[in-house]
């Protein structure tokens, strides 16, 4: 319980504080505390809940069902192109912020994907998921999302390339999460 | 989001159908895997209102717009890379911010930035990956967003 406590401590206590603030806002009606709570905290706060729970069931799915030497033979070091199609399925099919997918990165990677496509899974997944695609094309454009995705792979799998050698050659060892 | 809950729904049926117990042992895992990370999350989420709060709308303009040159796709990396917003607020302010002026190119470098570049949840990236890791990786994506920001400044103009 004590290490528990530590872990959270950081977190712990900017929660109370909030909700301290947001307490205060509301009884003494403090217009910026009472904005802030309305228009950043409860958006964001609601996204949160609206993906994060749906994709941890996913993952814990994916943990118990696909066993680790199925992940290294498909998107393992030596995986090839075939790898990089499913990478590019699974992440561009799912939907949320990019903090959602450190968890599935991590998971990937303790199941023995490649570092290399681990990366790009983070890439394609922050900026080629089909239902931001759909807002992206709404509101800035066809050609815009176009270019930015064709200008962005590239760029990506390169990033992905240079952290697997700057991983290799530091001998990294994942976390336990 | 209708697409994600659609697979959810399925793969638990699919599990489901197949096994029993194993569905069970990954709906749990799941949760605490959920659980464990969120103390963190909520708090990232607070300080992540508070930081868009003090940044107004209006600030932004005066850094972003053609005025500003060449400094404009530095300023869109910083805010890009220090704000976090979910898809469906930063999409129609990327809208509002080209109406008022501000050019494509930098739009991409906010949005490339916004994306891949999160100053605030390293916290919750280094628990998975490690503060080195998670530090290059930011590190790579800042440079990476400016490159295709700058890319497509080039190719705007010739399509």
């Amino acid at each position: 319980m004590k290490k528990m406590i530590d872990k959270y401590l950081f977190s712990i206590i900017t929660i109370v504080l909030f909700l301290v603030f947001v307490c205060y806002s509301y009884l003494s009606d403090f217009k910026s505390g009472i904005y802030i709570t309305k228009h950043n905290f409860v958006p964001l706060f609601l996204e949160m809940l609206a993906f994060l729970p749906l994709m941890f069931l996913l993952i814990g799915l994916f943990d118990v069902w696909v066993p680790k030497e199925k992940v290294m033979k498909y998107i393992g070091k030596d995986a090839g192109i075939k790898g990089l199609v499913l990478i590019f399925l699974l992440a561009t099919l799912q939907a949320g912020p990019l903090y959602a997918a450190f968890p599935v990165a991590h998971l990937l990677w303790k199941k023995g994907a490649g570092i290399r496509n681990i990366f790009i899974y983070l890439g394609f997944f922050s900026s080629l998921k089909i239902p931001m695609l759909t807002f992206e094309i709404g509101f800035l454009g066809l050609k815009f999302s176009i270019l930015r995705t064709l200008l962005s792979i590239p760029v990506f799998v390169l990033i992905a390339i240079i952290m697997e050698k700057f991983l290799i050659t530091k001998g990294y060892e994942i976390n336990e999460g | 989001m209708i697409i994600l809950i659609i697979i959810t729904v399925i793969s638990l049926l699919l599990s489901f159908i197949f096994d029993r117990n194993k569905t069970m042992s990954g709906i749990k895992k799941g949760i605490l895997l959920f659980l464990k990370v969120l103390p963190t999350l909520l708090s990232v989420i607070i300080i992540i209102s508070l930081v868009l709060f003090l940044t107004p709308d209006d600030l932004l303009m005066n850094y972003l717009g053609y005025k500003a040159g060449i400094s404009a796709y530095i300023f869109a990396a910083f805010i890009g890379s220090i704000s976090l917003m979910p898809g469906f607020i930063a999409y129609p302010l990327a809208g509002i911010l080209v109406k008022n002026g501000v050019s494509y190119p930098v739009i991409a470098v906010f949005i490339t930035t916004l994306m891949m570049v999160g100053v605030l949840t390293i916290p919750l990236e280094r628990k998975y990956f490690g503060l080195k890791v998670t530090l290059v990786r930011n590190a790579l994506n800042f440079i990476g967003a400016l490159i295709v920001g700058g890319w497509i400044g080039v190719f705007w103009s010739l399509l």
